[in-house]
């Protein structure tokens, strides 16, 4: 909203400067964003004072010595005949550009005189029309005083961030009011209102002076006044007038529509004018647009209609978008003699649905859908009559009335004491009273007995009153809107803001928050890097991303599993990713695309699978992607090993520990049976495709899976290893029905169990290497399962130290080895022993066909 | 050869010796000191040895004593001597150029806008807060109608929503404040949590606005709670989290150090009263610059006593129970603090980028 200083001083003589304004706007009113001088040409001008003054002979010309405020006094050439020495005048110094921008004042020298700069006429400033001598200013401020200080000289504007909850503050008067309310200083109308010609007493109902109005939807138009004006001239507004306009940043137009705008912007009420002769049969209808109906706005757009849009027509067709934007054949031009002046009552709702249907939004619109003062229709009606009369000439045949006064008002219930209650602050009753009714509010007691509940109330009847919002506030339902109306009258830096002690809350930390953190530091020790990208994805159609495989997730009904958002602001991105790693493989091309190859990135976020109908279900998950270098070059390794499987399963199982502490994990290969869950049935449940390594287990779980990445790579890149765990589900059912709570239902949550001391070894113990042989079909965990089952309770550690494929060994097998390591709590053990042992278990290994690599 | 001569040559040695060891001050000249005296091939001592057999059979005897003598006192010399050179080699170390660099690993990172959330919840853990989470998927009631929105109201337009293809009841969260209700539902008052997380807006991806980025919610209610308990938590916040004015100049208060906080009425459906909390710039302490846009303050939070209607939302008594809220946005914070210039670097994962904050 654009304020001018100008015309809200001619509301409220306030005698403050702009700034002054802004500052008690923005602590007690709305947001003033900026503040621009709409003469922002003339800041370079100064004031100066004459301090000696000759003629010069046989010219106009006086030479003068001038003092800028610099000091040094400067020699300047006049032509002015009234240069009075001692006196103030503006002063352009050289290098200043005159308003207009084609004049820049330089150093010159006239009939041998040297002038340094240039005293100022009052046109030559663009502040009127006087040319007959230099402007001398009536102040006693220093010389080198901006000009703009001292002048009141152009207007400022005040943009404000007027929220939707106040739009009684959409014109000047309704900051006219709060600036009285706070300053004291009264309010009265603006002088140029002060000589209005007298308009006709309204009529009732919907015929005068041959102007026939109807309002066949009285929901949508529960008010409508029109004024009937003839033998107007349209021509350009007045200079006040257009001055008006201007000064809020709109362009003027004609004396009859300036007039209107003069009215929206200054008292908040959109009014329309009609060219009477454009009305078919002189006949004004509010009704329901017709199917199909079509309509040209002002703006030269040919509008489709539709019966939910409120129009105002003539007797024949469709004239006006009603709170909307006029029709462009009835608008008022010059040629227009007559005209009908439209100020009404719209349904906010309705005004709002026709404007997002049509996505048009005028000054008019904004204003019904947020809710104008309907109380003050009859006196705008005769306000906006007689402007226009006055400034086009004409004068008002008649005011018509169709409709229905606005419904009575319903108080407001306050105890005071609640104010200072809610605030923490000693708000005495009377400060109250005073502040409430400063902005128009009006407080009565209520009479205890007229309220059953506080007559029944057993402490006695309490100190309450009923308090009346003024008809331009809407946004005044509860106390509490009453208690803010104070505090910000007050001021909210009156407030005290002492720290207080506080009782603990009932709420812990959520298991997903302590659980994410835990992941993010593990991985930040690991040297990866977190990313907070966009969800958004492309979907299973993007081809090669991870999606094609890790997409199907659950299957919910829909094919992907994805889920689309209605609205998406990308086309190619419709649908939630249900797949971090999908995100993050988008990331890793787009370092690539830098010729980044050292990727490391995690992130812990959300994934979301479609549930059909319901909300989808939503997944707390980390994931990773690891690729190029496993560490920086170092000069004692300077083409360090990029990154693979194994470390993506040492990443995966960091991750799982961090997640689920004290949980045992496991990695098992895609395609192996193991305890819970078989592998056809994870397959299936979990669409997993070839890519995938493992499957991540913690306590027996499935909790996520690791995965080859196949990415959009350029041929340089290393392979990408990727995993994904899920953390936990994001519980998005309702907690209780809307208006009840389930505090019964909170659970307590219980520390994880702690890890429990092993007492430390205090025997030797006996290691010895195991070389074997192995055959293709047989896989490591096997050989190491039937090891462990073997070597019994003293067998503490087996570690898989080699592999290896090649001269000694046999096509078909590799060589794998182990270091054994046994030990008894109670004594040392005996060659014999462990001989005894080593033996049991090649046999037990020969059994499987793994033999010793020597033998 | 006679005895004299032979007993001459040892002496000659022996007198010699322990100089020529005392002088290797390296293990490789030590080493070159004990092969010429005692090496079995070139050694001098081994060379006079070697001439033992040309003495007449009765000297052999005490030549062969005389020159073991010799031999244990040299030897003697150069393990005394080896020892000191070890010694002195392991208190300096190997030679090594001590400007090469080290063998380092991968540092990992925080991200920026993590760094600021988990900075606002440090802050607030000191003063009690713990943290609740919501789904970024919600049911339009607990986004909306249970936080107060008129139906079909302006208000509605400050949050441009991206709804999900289940219609007009589910969208992605326009804000954190869901949380507030989710929370009041679930759990028993007092309650004092902080609920960071991402929200989603219809906005356009351009240099200051993303169609997703995160919040930070603040809520307190109990009995009792006022709106001079939000301006105490929330000044205390701003003083702790922006720490004081670094100019050396003095601010348009003449207050310099201590960073002041400035509120302004605002308006959002589920707080009334309702204010937004500016703080004084950092840069310029209040006197305007290119920082603040020469308002001398930089804005941080909306924030409001939790209206009623929330209260009665979530089931409670908003006679008995009053509280208060807060929302900022780490992004912007985080965008201010360290120079960031466009808000879509933020998304961007440019390896480059996060390697800047590396821990």
């Amino acid at each position: 909203m654009n304020i001018s200083h100008d015309w809200l001083s001619r509301f409220v003589p306030h005698g403050r400067s702009p700034e002054a304004i802004r500052d008690l706007l923005t602590a007690h009113v709305a947001t003033v964003e900026g503040v621009e001088r709409l003469r922002a040409d003339l800041e370079p001008f100064v004031v100066a004072r004459v301090l000696e003054s000759e003629r010069i002979p046989d010219t106009k010309l006086s030479f003068n010595k001038v003092d800028d405020g610099s000091g040094t006094p400067l020699e300047v050439v006049c032509g002015a005949p009234n240069v009075t020495v001692g006196a103030l005048y503006p002063f352009a110094r050289t290098g200043t550009v005159m308003p207009g921008g084609e004049l820049t004042i330089a150093k010159r020298k006239i009939r041998g005189f040297t002038s340094n700069g240039m005293l100022c006429s009052a046109k030559e400033l663009g502040l009127g029309e006087d040319h007959a001598g230099i402007l001398a200013l009536e102040t006693d401020a220093a010389p080198g005083t901006p000009l703009l200080n001292v002048l009141d000289a152009g207007d400022v504007r005040l943009v404000v961030d007027v929220l939707p909850n106040r739009p009684d503050l959409l014109s000047h008067l309704g900051f006219a009011r709060e600036v009285a309310a706070i300053t004291g200083v009264k309010l009265q109308p603006p002088d140029e209102l002060a000589d209005l010609p007298k308009v006709p007493a309204p009529v009732k109902g919907g015929a005068a002076a041959g102007l026939t109005v109807r309002v066949e939807d009285q929901d949508g138009c529960p008010r409508y006044g029109a004024a009937v004006i003839n033998d107007v001239t349209v021509a350009p507004s007045p200079a006040w007038l257009k001055a008006c306009v201007e000064s809020i940043g709109s362009r003027s137009i004609n004396n009859v529509v300036d007039a209107t705008n003069y009215l929206l912007h200054g008292f908040g009420h959109p009014m329309h004018a009609f060219d009477r002769a454009r009305l078919a049969q002189d006949t004004i209808v509010v009704r329901r647009a017709t199917s199909g109906e079509k309509l040209v706005t002002l703006d030269g757009v040919e509008r489709a209609l539709t019966p939910e849009m409120l129009v105002i027509a003539d007797a024949e067709r469709a004239t006006a978008v009603a709170g909307v934007m006029g029709g462009r054949d009835s608008e008022v031009t010059d040629a227009t003699t007559q005209i009908v002046l439209e100020v009404a009552s719209f349904d906010a709702r309705r005004v709002r649905a026709a404007r997002r249907a049509l996505a048009l939004s005028s000054d008019a619109s904004y204003r019904f859908e947020r809710g104008i003062d309907d109380a003050a229709l009859p006196e705008m009606l005769a306000l906006g009559a007689a402007l226009i009369a006055q400034v086009s000439g004409g004068h008002v045949e008649a005011l018509l009335h169709v409709g229905r006064a606005p419904a009575a008002r319903t108080p407001v219930a306050l105890r005071p004491s609640r104010v200072g209650q809610l605030l923490g602050d000693d708000v005495p009753a009377d400060e109250v009273k005073r502040l409430l009714k400063s902005v128009g509010f009006t407080v009565t007691p209520r009479a205890a007995d007229s309220d059953p509940e506080a007559a029944g109330d057993p402490v006695g009847p309490v100190d309450e009153w009923n308090v009346m919002p003024p008809t331009w506030r809407h946004d005044v339902t509860r106390d509490v809107d009453l208690v803010e109306e104070v505090a910000r009258l007050r001021g909210f830096d009156r407030l005290p803001d002492a720290l207080t002690g506080a009782r603990p809350g009932t709420v812990p930390d959520h298991p997903l928050y302590t659980s994410s953190m835990r992941v993010r530091d593990a991985l930040v020790a690991q040297g990866l890097m977190e990313v907070r990208p966009l969800p958004f994805t492309a979907g299973a159609d993007a081809g090669d991303s991870v999606n094609a495989s890790v997409g199907a997730s659950t299957g919910a009904g829909d094919a992907t599993g994805l889920v689309r958002v209605a609205n998406p602001l990308a086309d190619d991105e419709p649908f939630l990713r249900d797949s971090l790693l999908d995100t993050l493989a988008r990331r890793a091309e787009y370092n690539l695309n830098r010729m980044q190859g050292n990727i490391r990135l995690f992130e812990v976020g959300t994934a979301f699978t479609s549930q059909g109908s319901r909300l989808p279900r939503e997944e707390i998950r980390a994931a990773a992607l690891v690729m190029g270098a496993r560490r920086p070059p170092h000069f004692t390794e300077p083409q360090p090993p990029a990154f693979d499987e194994w470390d993506a399963k040492e990443i995966a199982g960091v991750m799982a520990r961090a997640a689920f502490p004290g949980a045992t994990v496991t990695l098992v290969g895609e395609d192996e049976p193991f305890a819970e869950e078989s592998a056809a049935r994870i397959r299936t449940a979990y669409g997993l495709g070839p890519a995938a390594i493992w499957i991540v287990l913690a306590g027996g779980t499935t909790i996520g899976r690791v995965w080859r990445i196949k990415l959009d790579a350029p041929v340089w890149a290393s392979p990408a290893f990727g995993v994904e765990i899920t953390l936990g589900r994001m519980d998005n059912a309702h907690v209780a029905p809307p208006g009840e709570h389930a505090h019964d239902a909170a659970k307590a949550q219980s520390p994880p169990a702690p890890v429990r001391f092993r007492p430390l070894p205090a025997m030797p113990a006996a290691e010895f290497d195991l070389a074997l042989l192995v055959p293709d079909s047989m896989r490591a965990g096997e050989v190491e399962a039937a090891l462990r089952e073997t070597g019994g309770a003293l067998l503490e550690r087996v570690e898989l130290f080699d592999e290896f494929r090649g001269a000694g060994v046999p096509d078909g097998m590799r060589s794998i080895a182990w270091r054994l390591t046994f030990r008894h709590p109670e004594r040392t053990l005996r060659d014999k022993e462990i001989d005894g042992r080593r033996a049991q278990l090649l046999k037990t290994l020969e059994g499987l066909g793994v033999r010793p690599r020597s033998a | 050869m006679t005895l004299s001569e032979f007993i001459a040559a040892l002496d000659a040695l022996s007198a010699d010796a322990p100089a020529r060891v005392a002088a290797a001050s390296t293990i490789d000249e030590w080493t070159a000191v004990r092969t010429a005296l005692v090496g079995r091939q070139a050694g001098q001592l081994t060379a006079i040895m070697g001439t033992l057999g040309q003495l007449p059979k009765e000297d052999r005897r005490e030549a062969g004593q005389r020159a073991n003598a010799i031999k244990v006192e040299i030897e003697a010399a150069l393990d005394a001597r080896h020892a000191e050179l070890v010694a002195a080699a392991s208190a300096s170390g190997p030679t090594i150029d001590p400007t090469m660099p080290a063998r380092a690993t991968w540092h990992g990172a925080v991200h920026p806008v993590s760094l600021v959330i988990d900075e606002v919840v440090g802050i607030f853990r000191e003063l009690g807060f713990t943290i609740a989470l919501g789904p970024e998927a919600e049911h339009a009631w607990y986004n909306f109608g249970a936080l107060n929105f008129p139906a079909d109201h302006p208000a509605m337009d400050l949050h441009d929503t991206l709804f999900l293809d289940g219609g007009q009841q589910q969208v992605l969260r326009t804000h954190t404040s869901p949380v507030q209700v989710r929370t009041l539902q679930r759990y028993r008052p007092p309650v004092r949590v902080l609920a960071p997380g991402n929200v989603y807006r219809r906005d356009f991806f351009d240099p200051s606005h993303a169609p997703m980025f995160a919040q930070i919610e603040g809520l307190v209610v109990d009995e009792g709670i006022t709106f001079a308990d939000l301006k105490a938590t929330l000044t205390h916040f701003a003083r702790r989290f922006f720490g004081s004015a670094s100019t050396g100049a003095e601010g348009a208060a003449g207050s310099r150090g201590e960073r002041r906080t400035r509120w302004r009425p605002s308006y959002f459906p589920f707080t009334e009263p309702s204010a937004e909390m500016d703080v004084s710039c950092g840069v310029c302490d209040g006197a305007g610059c290119a920082v603040c846009k020469q308002s001398g303050w930089i804005e941080i939070l909306g924030s409001g006593m939790v209206h009623p209607s929330v209260i009665e939302a979530a089931g409670l008594d908003s006679e008995r129970y009053t509280g208060w809220a807060f929302g900022m946005g780490p992004a912007r914070t985080a965008l201010a603090r360290h120079g960031i210039p466009d808000i879509r670097i933020l998304y961007d994962s440019d390896v480059r980028f996060l390697e800047q904050f590396a821990r």
